[in-house]
């Protein structure tokens, strides 16, 4: 039996047998999963109350890599400190495309804000190459996160693990601030219904700004946090925004939680998968979207009527 | 001076224009009613007085301040209310979350509106607090609709149909805790198609036709002519 799964795949054979390669592929998972998930919850939660799709998410995400190069490895201040002003920068950037840009197209059409967007991402990309050129550089682990970490069965990069960590410390957050404060329940009625929000004496424009700023720095803070291994270079943004899309639909556009669990679903799908069949990666991922699509179109936690107007 | 002047304003959606040139005053602790049939333009008369629909020509004075053209949450904050005809409480938040966003400071000399109080008014609602909003009965929407402007301590709170759709026991209870508030000392313009309401409450009636003004006088006035009643109000 095993034998015949080994013909068909070797990598499936390993999974099988050798527990402590399955528990790494898991772990892999959840932290790639986690990762995207701090990036792609912005995107989301941009979408829920703004209603625009922002496909310069991804180019946020980019900047937030090459700021926390620049900070971290040529001005010599520490990790978090460069993790943290990737974060500002893109809020900073975000505060400006957003009172200067966004506010145009919010009653527009829905190609006219793809289009603004496109452009968006355009134009930053080669402003990125203005500044950092076109070279790929190399981000070093933080001195305190650089080694391994004994799980008792296996030995895991740390700072691999404090992305498992961050994750759902993250999605706390971010339900907490949604849940239980007053911002947060402004922010829900703003989605549910601005002009009587507005007629309530909340500046609602001021909300979405806001709101902008939170997810751009989500996009920076996740591009920050990717830099070491995803080494910052022109291009990409490409694939991330492509992650991030499968990853909100799978879980449903503007669902917090839907994207937590479309986030770890796209992460297990892709480790797993190229564990077992190494020369279809991107194919399980598509598969993915693909089946959830087919089940549910609304994505696993959205509503069935979320994303019209 | 009057507390609020509306001085001839025009307002249309889009190409098709529905006011055309309403004008009047309301005096403070005033109600003042807007009567007409559906579609004369009573809403939008308030949506224009709000800032939700900007009128094209024509002024607002808010104690003795310029408000036409100023956006809906400033004109909010300068302490005009809005209750809206469709109620519009927010399905997602909870009766108590519903109050709770519309919160704000009352100005200086004034018994504020809290919980507390917006409960004394509307004792239902304190059963209730933790109720998604989408989920109440009519009686109930209408009574957290007020309930969430007066948490806003507006001193003119703008009443759109109030009785509209509501059981006759339930109309009365609004038609009390109406007549409460203007014993409180809150300026309130009323819209209404209901002839008992309009004439148990108002001080002054605006009859409307087609945008525009076609009678006004005192709700005594209206009473005692019941002409004016079949011209304008009955189908
Ligand atoms: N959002 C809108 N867009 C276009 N026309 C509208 C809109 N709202 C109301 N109208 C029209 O404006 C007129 C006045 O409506 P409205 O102010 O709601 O009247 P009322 O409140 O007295 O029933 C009606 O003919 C109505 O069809
Ligand atoms: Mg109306």
């Amino acid at each position: 039996m095993l034998d015949l799964i080994r013909e068909f795949s070797p990598g499936l054979a390993i999974l099988l047998t050798n527990p402590q390669f399955a528990f790494i592929q898991l772990l892999n998972s959840i932290s790639q999963g986690m990762n995207l998930f701090i990036i792609a919850a912005g995107l989301s939660l941009i979408f829920g109350v703004l209603k625009v799709i922002n496909f310069a998410h991804g180019v946020f995400y980019m900047f937030g890599a090459y700021v926390v190069h620049t900070v971290f490895m040529d001005w010599g201040a520490p990790f978090w400190v460069g993790a943290i002003a990737s974060a500002l920068a893109l809020g900073v950037i975000a505060a400006i495309i957003e009172r200067t840009l966004f506010r145009q197209i919010y009653e527009a059409e829905h190609l006219m804000q793809l289009l603004l967007t496109f452009a968006i991402v355009l134009i930053m990309g080669d402003l990125a190459k203005v500044i950092w050129g076109t070279e790929q550089y190399s981000v070093s682990y933080p001195a305190s996160l650089k080694g391994a970490t004994d799980l008792g069965i296996t030995f895991y990069p740390s700072y691999r693990l404090m992305l498992c960590i961050i994750g759902p410390l993250i999605l706390i957050a971010l339900y907490w601030f949604a849940e239980r404060t007053r911002w947060g329940r402004m922010t829900k009625a703003a989605t549910q219904d601005r002009e009587m929000l507005a007629a309530l004496g909340i500046n609602v424009p001021l909300i979405y700004t806001s709101v902008f700023i939170l997810g751009s720095a989500l996009a920076g803070f996740g591009g920050a946090l990717a830099a070491p291994f995803s080494s910052p270079v022109p291009g990409m943004d490409a694939t991330l925004i492509v992650e991030c899309f499968v990853i909100v639909i799978v879980g449903g556009l503007g669902s917090l939680w839907g994207t937590f669990v479309g986030a770890l679903l796209y992460g297990l799908v892709f480790n797993f998968g190229s564990v077992i069949y190494p020369n279809g990666q991107d194919v399980f991922a598509y598969l993915l979207l693909l089946v959830v699509l087919l089940i549910r179109p609304w994505g696993l936690y959205g509503k069935p009527e979320a994303g019209g107007h | 001076m009057p507390q609020l002047e509306v001085n001839d304003i025009h307002t249309s959606y889009g190409l098709s224009q529905v006011l055309f040139g309403i004008t009047l005053d309301v005096e403070e602790g005033e109600i003042v009613s807007l009567v007409g049939r559906n579609g004369v333009g009573k809403t939008t008369t308030m949506r224009s007085i709000m800032g939700l629909t900007k009128p094209s020509q024509g002024s607002v004075k808010f104690e003795g301040k310029e408000i036409a053209g100023l956006a809906a949450h400033q004109i909010s904050k300068l302490g005009i209310g809005f209750v809206p005809e469709e109620r519009r409480i927010f399905p997602d938040l909870t009766v108590w979350e519903n109050l709770d966003i519309a919160r704000r400071p009352a100005p200086a000399g004034r018994e504020a509106w809290d919980e507390e109080r917006v409960y004394t008014l509307f004792p239902d609602l304190k059963e209730i607090p933790d109720r998604p909003g989408g989920v109440l009965s009519g009686g109930q929407q209408q009574m957290l609709t007020i309930a969430r402007s007066l948490m806003g301590n507006p001193r003119l709170l703008l009443l759109d149909e109030p009785s509209e759709g509501l059981a006759p026991k339930v109309v009365e209870n609004v038609r009390d805790q109406v007549k409460l508030l203007k014993e409180s000392g809150l300026t309130i313009i009323l819209a209404e198609q209901n002839l008992g309401f309009i004439l148990y409450l108002s001080d002054k009636v605006h009859i409307l036709e087609k945008g525009e003004v076609k009678w006004s006088g005192t709700g005594a006035a209206l009473k005692a002519d019941k002409s004016i009643v079949e011209q304008y109000l009955t189908v």
